[in-house]
Parts: C-alpha cells; sequence; structure tokens
C-alpha cells in the first residue's frame, strides 16, 4: 500500500511535531514510537502515557432494538451491563465459533458504543450491518470521533486536576461524560490495554488536539506509541486479535471462555463454542518466557525435536528484560512450568510456559 | 553528526577500524538510531570464520531483527561479552564501548569499504 492511501488521526500533525517515527498500521499512519519503546513503556508504568488510538473502529448502535441485536451478535452476556454506564469485553463470532474480533461495548444510556480492531473496521461494519435488524440503528462514528488513552499510575490525579471537583472516575470497566479543563466534552471509560490504572477518552474529532495537548502539558505524562502499546499489553497477556486469534481460532482455544458464558446460547458461534467446551481443544493459546534469544511472530515451537506450533506474539518485556510470547500449542504442553523450544533463526532457544501476567 | 574519518565503512551500516593488529568491528550511528534500543546481540563465537557480506549475528530492537554482515574475509578473535548484560551500550557508544567483534585478517582488499564521507553521503541518499 502506498502511503497516500493511508488515512491519518486528527493526531497526525501533533505526532509529526513530536518526532514520532510513522509507520503504516491498519490502514492508518501510525506514531510506532517517539522517544523510545523502552522508556515509553516504563513511564505509562512508572507514571503515565497517552495513546492515539483514534485508529480503532468506533461504531454506535441504536434504537429499541439494539439490545437484542447485540445479545444475538457478540458472545458476552449483554444482560451484564445494563446498568448504564458499563460496559464489558466480548467477541464476535462467525457460525463456526472462529472469532470475527474482540471489542468492548459501552452502555451509554442512549445507545451502545462499540470499540473494535481497527484492523477489522470494514469487516466488523459489514458483519454488523449484514446481521442487524430494520429497528436498529448502526453508524460508523470512526472519522467524528478521536480516542486517546491516558494510562498509567498519575492517570488519576490528572484526571482530578482537569475535571470539576464534583466529578467521580467511573469505575473500572464503567464510563460516563466529563469536561476537561473546563472546555472539552468527552466520555471517560475506565478501560486499557496496557495493565494499568487507567482512561480511554472519547472525543470529538474537533477536540482531539486540544485534548492530547492538554494532557501532554503534564510534565509524568509521556506520548507513547504502538511500539510499547504492544511491549505493554503481551506483559499482561492481553490478545491481540491477528496475532493471538483470528477466525480459525474459536473462544475456548483461545482461553477466552469466560466471554462467553456457558448459560448464554442466543448468539452466533453458540453452538461451536459448547460442542469446543464439550470436546476440549486440542490446542489452547499459552504464553511462553523466552530467556537467551528475542522470541517474534511466525518463528517454530518444538518439542522433542518435533513442530508443535508457531509464535503469534513475540517481543521483548522492557520491564523484566527477556523474551514473552505466545503460541498455540497442543495440550500435552500448556501447563505452566512446560518447557517446549523456539527456533529462533538457527538457534533453538528453551521457552517456558507461564501463566499470564509476565513476572519475574 | 558526520562519521568518524579513521574507520571505513559498509553501505550496511557496519564499521571497520584501521587495521593494527586486528581490527574493530561495530555498528554505525545511523543504523543504531534507525534501529531504535538495541535489547539483544547475538554474537559469534571466537575462532569463526567469516567471508566478506556474511552475516555474522544479528543485534535486535524490540520491533525488529537487523543481520549482521561481516566487511572482510576475517575471523573472530573476541567478541564484546559487555553487550551480554549491556546491549544498549550499542546506542550509547557505537563506536566506543558498544563495539561487536574484533578480526584478525590478511590481505584482504579494502577498495569496496567506504570512507566516512562516501559514507555519510550514501546514508543522505537513503
Amino acid at each position: 500500500m502506498s502511503k497516500e492511501d493511508l488515512s491519518r488521526t486528527p493526531l497526525y500533525e501533533s505526532h509529526r511535531e513530536l518526532g514520532a517515527r510513522m509507520v503504516p498500521y491498519a490502514h492508518y499512519e501510525m506514531p510506532v514510537q517517539y522517544q523510545g519503546i523502552i522508556d515509553e513503556h516504563k513511564a505509562t508504568r512508572s507514571s503515565a502515557g497517552i495513546f492515539d488510538v483514534s485508529h480503532m473502529a468506533q461504531f454506535r448502535v441504536a434504537g429499541a432494538g439494539a439490545r437484542d441485536f447485540l445479545q444475538g451478535v457478540l458472545t458476552n452476556e449483554i444482560g451484564r451491563i445494563d446498568d448504564v454506564g458499563s460496559a464489558q469485553y466480548t467477541l464476535m463470532l462467525n457460525e463456526e465459533g472462529g472469532i470475527l474480533d474482540d471489542l468492548i461495548v459501552y452502555n451509554t444510556g442512549f445507545e451502545y458504543l462499540i470499540i473494535a480492531n481497527a484492523a477489522n473496521h470494514e469487516k466488523d461494519f459489514e458483519w454488523l450491518d449484514d446481521h442487524k435488524p430494520d429497528d436498529v440503528e448502526l453508524v460508523d462514528e470512526s472519522e467524528r470521533t478521536a480516542l486517546i488513552a491516558l494510562q498509567g499510575p498519575s492517570m488519576i490525579r490528572i484526571m482530578d486536576e482537569l475535571t470539576d471537583e464534583d466529578y467521580v472516575l467511573p469505575e473500572r470497566f464503567n464510563l460516563n461524560e466529563a469536561i476537561i479543563d473546563g472546555r472539552i466534552p468527552v466520555l471517560v471509560a475506565r478501560t486499557g490495554y496496557t495493565g494499568e490504572d487507567g482512561v480511554e477518552l472519547v472525543t470529538r474529532a474537533e477536540d482531539a488536539k486540544d485534548l492530547w495537548n492538554v494532557l501532554l502539558s503534564f510534565p509524568e505524562v509521556t506520548p507513547v506509541g504502538l511500539g510499547a502499546r504492544d511491549t505493554l499489553r503481551l506483559e499482561m497477556g492481553y490478545p491481540l486479535y491477528g496475532d493471538d486469534m483470528d477466525e480459525t481460532r474459536d473462544p475456548i482455544q483461545a482461553r477466552l471462555g469466560w466471554v462467553c458464558p456457558a448459560d448464554k446460547t442466543d448468539y452466533i458461534g453458540a453452538d461451536a463454542v459448547r460442542k469446543a467446551r464439550e470436546e476440549g481443544s486440542d490446542e489452547v493459546l499459552v504464553h511462553l518466557r523466552v530467556d537467551g534469544g528475542i522470541p517474534r511472530k511466525g518463528q517454530k515451537v518444538l518439542a522433542d525435536g518435533k513442530f508443535i506450533g508457531t509464535i503469534g506474539s513475540g517481543s521483548h518485556s522492557p520491564t523484566f528484560g527477556f523474551g514473552m510470547a505466545t503460541a498455540y500449542l497442543p495440550l500435552a504442553y500448556a501447563e505452566p512450568g512446560a518447557i517446549v523450544q523456539v527456533e529462533i533463526r538457527k538457534k533453538l532457544v528453551d521457552g517456558l510456559v507461564v501463566k499470564p501476567p509476565f513476572s519475574l | 553528526m558526520p562519521s568518524p574519518q579513521e574507520y571505513l565503512f559498509t553501505n550496511t551500516h557496519e564499521w571497520l577500524s584501521q587495521k593494527d593488529e586486528f581490527s574493530v568491528i561495530g555498528i554505525t550511528d545511523f543504523a543504531q538510531d534507525q534501529l531504535g534500543e538495541i535489547v539483544y546481540v547475538d554474537l559469534p563465537e571466537v575462532g569463526d570464520r567469516f567471508k566478506a557480506g556474511q552475516p555474522f549475528g544479528e543485534v535486535e530492537s524490540v520491533k525488529s531483527v537487523s543481520e549482521l554482515l561481516m566487511p572482510i574475509d576475517a575471523s573472530i578473535i573476541e567478541v564484546n561479552e559487555e553487550l551480554n548484560d549491556a546491549p544498549d551500550l550499542v546506542n550509547s557508544d557505537c563506536y566506543g564501548d558498544g563495539w561487536l567483534v574484533k578480526v584478525e585478517y590478511g590481505d584482504v582488499d579494502l577498495s569496496d569499504l567506504l570512507d566516512s564521507d562516501s559514507y555519510d553521503t550514501h546514508c543522505s541518499e537513503l
């Protein structure tokens, strides 16, 4: 794809001004790093990072049939977010139980807001549009809105300073409305992809730059690119669509059965999930700690010299200094403590199966 | 910043110090900057022999891997063990403490290597 075909978020100029290295990602020209992945990663863990995640897909689902529609097209129990301002992590499956996407649904009171992977933007919209009844309104809000994540232990103090004294942050996996710095209306969602306490701020595209600059004016805030976003989420064991799951994997293999309640049977793919749950999976997603090399996507995993799987996500942990990876492996190698080998170019390096999050 | 005058360079961004009893090899400032923070360096064994242009190791940043290519026909007489614990020396001091290997070699043709001016011109065209 040529650069001319890539979209830009409302914060593109801000990234350039900050000296970001820009890369193509899911049809967008996005910052992979500003000062450096390791510093950005550590800043998020120790104080706060801000992330432009406006490339993510944002859909509004409204109308009388919205709740029933989402109940039927998503795996998690929509009744768990009947309270206004609550949210949930959920999956969208095809009929065979293959994972179309993982996403978060927010109940804003008037409607539902879906935030989904940028890489699946068109696919998700088409799937939802094809399955929705006439009494459901589906609107792609991605162009009109921007999304900025503020993540890290300093988030609470920063949000406190930027909001009225009677404003109260939503609980985790909840959202509410706020006015930032007396002028910028935002939706505040207490969600994120880093493992730190954080918020994701939904704002109008035209306010994005203003909001970004207000956040950046705090000395403890560091702009963070997609590079550190990836190492932060992988340290926690949070899956990335495309690397850790896709349409060839079901939720049980992906160890996401917890967002597919067993007593919910009325969603697309439910039969396949029930079958997978009853019969068990031949392979499951495992996490590998690798000392002595950095595992990378696509490398082979072996046991006793035999091929048993392929690395999905693979990177270096800035917090712990070792290599970390995911792979779908046969059940015999899925228990924490199992040792497999990763073929890192010409070398075989041991990988230790661990339960995420990664730790020393 | 211009590259050091006293070194020779490859267009794949390795540098070679002038031969004394041996030469030292590293990667250039341009290379380390492009790679970003280096988190792992894979180096050969002492005694390994390489032809010019052959890969003799790798440097990895968080996001990517780059092969190290031998500038000349040479054999390894020492590797920088410090890099096992402190691979970021390649970023902080690529022409000094962040060196990679020391090599010895016989009479080899150095005419394919670039002087610092030619190397800097090469980088400016990338």
